[in-house]
Parts: C-alpha cells; structure tokens; sequence
C-alpha cells in the first residue's frame, strides 16, 4: 500500500467514531499494536525532543525501505506514534520525505491536542523524516 | 451569615459553558481561579471610561484612576488586616514579591547567613534564594517532610540558629494541599531573630489571614488566584522592615528627586514600584477582594472542606488509587495518582469529558522526587465547585480508568 492509501485507511476509520472519546480509544488501541523498540534504544538519544511524555524512536533500513520501531511513557502518545508508524514504515526513504500527512488534518487530531501535545505529534514526524534522510544512502 | 453555592456560581460567567458536548468541571483552581462578574465588569469599565496614568497627571481622568487605584490597596489593606496601606505592594504576583524580597533583601545578607525554606516549596520559593547562595554564598537549608506531607517541626526547630535571617515557608503546598502551621512556625523564627515571609499564593482564596496576628514579616500572593486578574499581586512587608530595603527596581514613581550624581526615593509604596504599574490589575484585584469580603469566609472554608472529604472519600473506591498528600490539615487540593497510568493520559481523558485538571510536577519538583514519581494528577477545588462537579469528574475519571486498563 502506498502512503497515500495507508492514509485514506486512518481516514475512513476515524470517521466511524463521531464522539472524541471513542477516537481516543481507538488511538490507545493503536497503542496496544505498537512495534515496540528493542531495550537497546530505549537510550537518552532515542527520545524525541519536544513531546511532554517519553517518546522513543528507532529506525532500520531493509530492502530499501525504512521500518520504524518507539515506544512512550504515556499510552495516548504511544498510540499517536503507532499511528505514524502505521503510515510510514515500510515505506522508502523518498516517499516518507515527499509524505504530506494530509491525514492527521483531516481526522482533526492536531487542533484536538494541547497545544504542548500538537507540538509534540510536529517532532515525531520531524524525527521520523531525519531517520529517512540519514538512512536514505547507507 | 451562611453560604449559598448556587448564588456564588451566579456570579462567574465562564463556568456556563460546554465544552463539546459536556459541562466544564473546572477543577484547577490551583493554577488559577475564575473571576466573578464584578471584576470582569471593573476591568472593562476602566477600560471604557476612566483609562490614564496614574500618580502623575493634574488632570480628572488621572486623578480618579490615581484615587481608583490606591482605594484598591486600602481594600487589600482591610482584608489582610494590615497596619497601613503603603504596607502592601503592588507587584506581578507571587514569584515577583519573593524576587522582591531575594533581590532587596538579599542586600543585606552576608556570607555564612542562612535562609530556611521547606521541602514543599513551589520552584518560585526556592530558585530566587538559589541565586543568593550564588552571588552572597548564604547557605540555603531545607526543613524535611514526612510522607503525610507534614513539614517536621522539630527538625524546623533544629535548623534554627542565630545565623537564620530568613524563614520563607508556603502557607499552604500548591501540589498536596498542607496547611502549615505557619503561625508556630513564625513565632519561632522570630525567638532566633530571624524573620519570616509566608507564601500565600494558596492561602487567601481559601480562609482568612491576618497579618498582624500571624505576626509574619512579609507575606507574597498573586491576584489571579484570589479571583482577580493575572499579572498583579501583593508584597506585604512591616513598614519598618520596607523602610530598612533598598529598591528593587529603577525609574519613574519610586524616586524623590534625579540629579545625575545621585538620586533619593521615594516613600512606601512607591520606593518599590518603578514604572506605570498594572493599574487596571490593582484595581481589579481590589473589585476580588471587595467581594471576597462580603462572603462569610468561615463558611466558604467549612464548605471547601466538606468538598475536599467527599471527593476524597469517592476517589478512594477506585480501584489503586493513591493520593499524595494526606496532612493533619489540608485545603480543598487532591493530588493523586492511579497505578503505573500516566498522568497525561488521565489529564487528557478528562479534559475530553469537559473536566479540568493539572497534570505534572505542578512546579514542585523537589516533592515529586521525595515519592519517586515524574508529577500527579491534581484537582484543585474552589468555593464554586458543587458536589456535583466532583460526581462528574468521578464518573469521568472511571471511563478514563476503563480506557487505559
């Protein structure tokens, strides 16, 4: 699937729920699906500045395509990470840099946050791109 | 005179709303409290008709704004019972009335002196006698707490001595809700010859506090959570203690006469409050405390209180809850936690329900590393709050407890 389909797919299930709570609940599912980084990550550098709880990030590259492993202190940040990453991993390192994540708009998460938390979903994706660059020719 | 909730709650506006689909539950009262129509409307009438300088102009607008402006200090003045007006300063808030004093104050410090604050101090008590440490090498010493979240008197007792200068202790902690004995606490201060200043950021929107009883030297609170406006607040200080600092800050209002060889100042208050001052700030926070004043303050207390015990008794059936915090007396405060759930989680899930509350270390950091623990969950009541809320914030802290299981 490409990114753009991954998308539509978030799309589509955000709007089932009309009610927030029952979006959270689907975000703290998500959560619970997360591809769990390895212990040896879970370091000081591994952590995304700028998010309120503790959000760590890893990626590889395989066969071209970058596979993103995080994990967080706090559950809701888990989950919106586990969002990203559903997006994202397995994608090649151009798609996920030309990625517009028009999605995260559209389900209206980012005006649904604290303005701490909005910040907070900008330096993951911020993160997640660095990993696509760096690993982009190795 | 007694006390009618439901004609307190008449009085602020901004707890109608919704938010989304459900009732605001406004329980972070610590951070800030609302503010009743009769500020608001002060606000926007000094605004509409009565804007000007003040202390400096010959003109009518001026002079009403002038006279507006200091009546709010005479208000303060009654409801903190203090000697004088000139007594009591107006600043930024809390944090700027304890810089204040470091600042002016710490003037006067040697090396070697000593200054006593408590582990319940808010950062804003503690970080501005950090600096004195620095630059005077004081030395800074810490009375301990118990688990309960009760200061140790007799370890307080210990760490006094001939080189204490200066006790500055929270009358009430902002993160668990203690009500320190602050009245005991001064008396001893002042056996060793040392002064004493009370942090009353929490104090005065719950009970009564007299200064000239609780014979305290210097006394900081900010407006905003007195029901008045941000960015205003009180230094109140014995006039012969003001009268022995030197200025804080320089400019216009707090001078005498300017030569460029050398300048005098001028009298209290002024000698401290450089600048065109928050006017509309003090005259606000006046309009709080006039109609604070009118309320049977023994009641709001023995209200906050019965609000205070049933929230807690309806938390403690949730399943692993536990609450930090648990001192002989306590104001209307509940600091908690439930299991390993993470307080942004809750916070978050709540704020969906239209329930507010503070989730961190509240600026306390010091308290949150003596039970090993990165913040709480802290829902701060007020005189508005209803039995009611409390069941609503119960049934939505479940939910949340529910999603996160």
């Amino acid at each position: 699937m490409t990114i753009e389909e991954k998308e539509k797919e978030i799309i589509d299930d955000f709007a089932i729920y009309e009610d927030w709570m029952e979006k959270y609940e689907y975000i703290i599912e998500l959560g619970k699906d997360l591809s769990i980084i390895s212990d040896e990550y879970k370091t000081e550098e591994h952590i995304i500045k700028g998010c309120q709880s503790q959000v760590w990030l890893h990626a590889e590259k395989e066969d071209n395509k970058i596979y993103y492993t995080a994990d967080a202190d706090a559950i809701i940040a888990k989950g919106i990470i586990s969002l990203l990453i559903q997006v994202l991993s397995g994608q090649t390192a151009d798609e996920i840099l030309d990625a517009k994540l028009n999605f995260i708009k559209e389900i209206g998460l980012q005006e649904h946050l604290s303005p701490t938390r909005s910040n907070g979903l900008v330096a993951m994706i911020k993160q997640m791109k660095m990993y696509a660059l760096a690993l982009k020719n190795k | 005179m007694s006390f009618d909730v439901n004609a307190i709650r008449e009085d602020f506006p901004i707890l109608k709303q919704t938010i989304g689909k459900y009732p605001l539950i406004y329980l972070d009262n610590g951070a800030t409290t609302q503010k009743p129509q009769v500020v608001i409307d002060k606000i926007t009438n000094y605004y509409t008709n009565e804007n000007a300088n003040i202390h400096r102009g010959v003109h009518f607008l001026s002079q009403q704004a002038t006279t507006a402006y200091e009546r709010a200090r005479t208000i303060i003045q009654k409801h903190i019972n203090a000697k004088q007006s000139y007594e009591c300063i107006f600043t930024k808030g809390t944090t700027d009335s304890i810089n204040l004093v470091a600042h002016s104050f710490g003037k006067l410090l040697e090396k070697g002196d000593e200054i006593i604050i408590s582990a319940l101090e808010h950062h804003s008590n503690i970080v501005p006698w950090q600096f004195l440490v620095e630059e005077k090498g004081i030395q800074l010493k810490v009375i301990p707490m118990n688990d309960m979240g009760d200061i140790d008197i007799n370890a307080y007792q210990k760490l006094l001595s001939n080189k204490t200068k200066l006790v500055s202790i929270t009358h009430v902690s902002n993160s668990l809700g203690t009500i320190n004995p602050i009245k005991e606490m001064i008396k001893m201060a002042h056996k060793v010859g040392a002064y004493f200043l009370v942090d009353a950021a929490q104090s005065l929107q719950h009970f009564k506090v007299d200064v000239q009883e609780l014979d305290c030297d210097f006394m900081a609170f900010s407006g905003h959570k007195i029901f008045g406006p941000t960015g205003v607040g009180i230094l109140y200080g014995k006039e012969e203690l003001l009268n022995m600092l030197p200025p804080y800050q320089g400019g216009g209002d707090m001078i005498k006469t300017v030569t460029f060889e050398k300048t005098t100042y001028n009298v209290l208050p002024h000698k401290f409050e450089a600048g065109t001052p928050n006017i509309v700030g003090g005259i606000g926070l006046g309009a709080a405390f006039e109609w604070l004043s009118q309320l049977d303050l023994e009641a709001v207390k023995y209200y906050e209180n019965e609000l205070l015990t049933y929230a807690t008794n309806q938390i403690k059936e949730i399943k692993d809850v536990k609450i930090y915090g648990e001192a002989q007396h306590k104001s209307s405060v509940l600091s908690f936690l439930i299991k390993d759930m993470h307080p942004y989680d809750i916070g978050t899930l709540l704020n969906q329900q239209g329930v507010a509350v503070r989730t961190g270390h509240h600026c306390t950091q010091p308290i949150m590393d003596f039970y090993g623990i990165p913040g709480t969950i802290r829902a701060s009541f007020s005189l508005y709050n209803t039995k009611n809320d409390i069941d609503l914030f119960i049934k939505a802290l479940k939910r949340a407890v529910t999603m996160l299981s």
